[in-house]
């Protein structure tokens, strides 16, 4: 350092002044780019539409949910959906489509500020927590007879729509049920039959698992908390456990409670038939992918799984599908009655139109158009799957989705037994994956903990 | 601040003479060209402040977002929740706490150990300086979720370039989890060190451009080595933009929502969960907006007596120097 100094201090002040003055302007450049972004950053998620109802007198702002292979495919199966609406009625349709990560935010901001879309696509597995803030319109007698009565619709499905004996705020759309996706051909050559209990789901993964050719017998999506809360619902409802009781207080430590979490914790721990890496899955399109790009043998997703399925490469007939099985001895019940829901923002100012918009999207037409693309099961009572051609999977599918689902609580804590209950599970996964074991009084701990956060906050 | 005051007091008399011919407009034009800031300052950090407060003395649930005025008053009782540290949501903002404390204080003295390792690298003038300077700065202008997301990439376990490089080099088996369990805090210090270090990179080369070259050659003739000069003169000589830098440092990687938020997604491990982002899943996933503004009070509070105590240390010792 000091003789390079030296040597050049004669010209060196020119050289400094000169340089200062680029990092002068390097320095201010730098500073308003981090300004950009982090303003840029506080403006992220909201850019909301001012159109929310105000413009126009017949046009509605819709907010529907990521339904098909991408944003950007939603839009393309849509849009035509909602021109045929705007010939029929004369009302606009202003579409926005929006990702899964972003809805539950979106629609929170909405009711915060007021600032909300006329109609919106809702999990139903959040109609009660969302009815709870009363910023949706019930559908009371008249609201439901505008939009063709409630009989049209399956009754399990029309059930998720609100708390027990209330009008309900939403109406269900598209219908979703899991199964258990197989691999026909690696079946077939360990010599297996499909599996009835989850005895002999268990064995099978285990005869399918090699890791050393990093072959699995199942794939979980183990780091996400949504799916993870549904598995620890459907898994204790198998052992006839509620997640509430009566009074709408939790009950998370129950033995059932317990013993289900332990048991779909245990594929990856006990049984050891996923991989570990499985932890890290934070959407069930990762393991769906790896379903269909067979390095695992089973999945276990909603039956929209099969656009996914078929996008990656594999052909209808590859593969087949059962109900979810339960234990031996145990409840038969194969999955949650899942779904997407419509609602109607109750300070909409176009009641009407966006009653006709609700009657237009659940009716026979348009659930047939949509039930495709989107891969959903029909809500209404008299339809027919159409999102597959493979006839035995339409029937399993149905047949789940008809007399083996049950509701998940429709309370208005439920929406925090997702998170509490799912994050604890993530965790749980997570330490599994590293090393760690967990045991029952492990999962009954993390249980607690979570019913003390919900019974805190409620 | 006291720099542009001093250089701006000088300056004044020539437009002033003009202004003379107009006494209503020379009163009020310090307060004209205030009142944008002023206004700014109210709408930006005093009033949400204060909207905060309020919400953390009610019972702000989902009962009662649609209508805001209609929640009745909780009194301390968030502040209770948040601090009974025998139930869950209190056990759970102490880890937090803890998590981040941790986090911040190693991510400011990496990032500072690194600025100040290429500020000095840097120093003398070599060519392509300006190319490396370029380069250094990169982190900071790439826009902060590309660069995490990067991480991310880099980070996971089959497929990233991380365990990649560690099996290649035999370290490690290349089946190391670096986004869930313990590991995550070291990646998360990691990228939110690499975000950062090249700011106090810049700082200190910036400071340093202000040093008297003529010290350095004094001490080199007087027979002082590299190390020794760096911490007879530059050090001292930084004294005062190094209690900045620190402060600053400090107070963003403590209050850092992005990084966990982009390097973790919904799936955030417990090692990595950043007090920001803690306050965030209080608020918005239990849709308890109550609660989580008494823990971010608690933490606006915690932040003030931590830099009141800083400020108040290392002035007084200025004082006395």
């Amino acid at each position: 350092m000091g003789p390079i100094r030296l040597r050049r201090s004669a010209g060196a002040r020119d050289g400094t002044r000169e340089s200062d003055v680029r990092l002068r302007s390097l320095v201010a450049a730098v500073a308003a780019t981090a300004m950009g972004i982090s303003l840029a950053a506080c403006g992220g998620g909201d850019k909301d539409d001012s159109s929310g109802g105000s413009t126009g007198d017949q046009t509605l702002t819709y907010w529907a949910s990521n339904q098909g292979t991408s944003l950007d495919n939603d839009k393309e199966v849509l849009t035509p959906v909602l021109q045929k609406f705007t010939q029929e009625t004369g009302i606009k349709v202003n579409l926005e489509v929006i990702g899964w990560n972003d809805l539950q935010t979106r629609i929170q901001t909405a009711i915060t500020s007021g600032q909300a879309p006329d109609v919106v696509n809702i999990g139903n597995t959040w109609a009660a927590s969302l009815q709870a803030t009363d910023a949706f319109l019930p559908f009371d007698g008249d609201a439901m007879t505008a939009i063709g009565g409630k009989d049209k619709f399956v009754p399990t499905a029309l059930a998720t729509g609100g708390k027990e004996g209330t009008d309900p705020t939403s109406v269900p759309l598209y219908g979703l049920a899991y199964g258990l996706y197989y691999n026909k051909a690696m079946f077939a050559a360990a010599g297996l039959q499909p599996p009835k209990t989850w005895e002999e789901m268990v064995a099978a993964a285990k005869k399918l698992t090699n890791p050393a050719k990093n072959q699995w017998g199942m794939a979980l999506a183990a780091g996400s908390y949504t799916e993870n809360v549904h598995f620890a619902f459907i898994n204790a409802a198998q052992n006839k456990a509620d997640w509430f009781n009566s009074d709408g207080k939790p009950t998370f430590t129950g033995d059932g409670n317990v013993q289900g979490v332990l048991r779909y914790l245990d594929l990856m721990q006990k049984d050891k038939v996923a991989n570990p890496s499985n932890a890290q899955y934070d959407n069930g399109t990762k393991s769906v992918n790896d379903f269909a790009t067979k390095k695992v043998a089973m999945v276990i997703n909603q039956n929209n799984a099969d656009s996914s399925i078929v996008a990656n490469g594999m052909k209808a007939g590859e593969y087949g599908v059962v109900p979810f099985p339960a234990p031996a001895g145990g409840e038969q019940v194969a999955s949650h009655v899942a779904g997407i829901n419509l609602s109607v923002f109750k300070n909409t100012k176009h009641k009407d139109a966006a009653l006709k918009f609700v009657k237009y999207m659940t009716d026979a037409n348009t659930q047939t158009t949509l039930g495709k693309p989107f891969s959903s099961l029909p809500v209404l009572k008299d339809a027919k799957p159409v999102f597959t051609t493979d006839a035995a999977e339409a029937a399993t599918f149905q047949d789940v989705y008809n007399t083996k689902s049950k509701p998940l609580p429709l309370v208005p804590a439920e929406d925090q037994f997702e998170s509490t209950v799912g994050k604890a599970m993530n965790a749980m996964f997570a330490k599994i994956a590293t090393g760690g074991t967990v045991t029952a009084d492990d999962v009954k701990a993390a249980l607690k903990t979570a019913e003390d956060q919900v019974a805190a906050s409620s | 601040m006291s720099v542009a005051t001093e250089t701006a007091a000088p300056a004044p008399p020539k437009p002033r003479s003009r202004l003379e011919h107009r006494p209503g407009l020379n009163r009020w034009l310090p307060y004209a060209l205030l009142a944008p800031a002023v206004l700014l300052e109210l709408f930006i950090h005093i009033i949400p402040m204060l909207v905060g407060i309020w919400m953390s003395f009610v019972k702000l649930t989902k009962f009662f977002i649609a209508n805001w005025s209609s929640a009745p008053s909780a009194g301390l009782g968030n502040y209770k929740v948040a601090l009974d540290f025998n139930n869950a949501v209190g056990q759970g903002l102490l880890k937090s706490f803890g998590v981040t404390v941790v986090f911040s204080l190693v991510t400011v003295a990496f990032s500072w150990v690194l600025g100040m390792a290429a500020a000095v690298a840097l120093q003398p003038e070599f060519r392509g300086r300006g190319i490396v300077r370029t380069l250094f700065l990169v982190p900071y202008a790439l826009p902060a979720y590309a660069g995490i997301l990067t991480w991310n990439f880099m980070l996971q376990r089959d497929t990233g370039a991380v365990n990649h490089v560690l099996n290649q080099l035999h370290l490690t088996d290349g089946k190391t989890f670096w986004l869930i369990g313990g590991n995550a805090l070291i990646s998360l210090i990691t990228v939110a060190g690499w975000k950062l270090w090249t700011f106090a990179f810049l700082t200190l080369m910036a400071g340093m451009q202000s040093i008297p070259r003529d010290l350095y050659e004094a001490a080199s003739v007087d027979g002082a080595g590299n190390i020794r000069q760096w911490r007879n003169i530059t050090l001292p000589s930084l004294r005062p933009v190094n209690l900045v830098l620190v402060l600053v440092l400090f107070l963003w990687t403590f209050s850092d929502f992005n990084t966990p938020y982009v390097l973790f997604g919904t799936a955030q491990p417990p090692a990595g969960d950043l007090i920001t982002f803690h306050i965030y899943n209080a608020s918005f996933l239990t849709w308890n907006f109550g609660t989580g503004a008494a823990m971010s009070v608690l933490l606006l509070i915690f932040l003030m007596i931590v830099t009141g105590a800083y400020l108040l240390v290392t002035g007084r010792r200025s004082r006395r120097a």
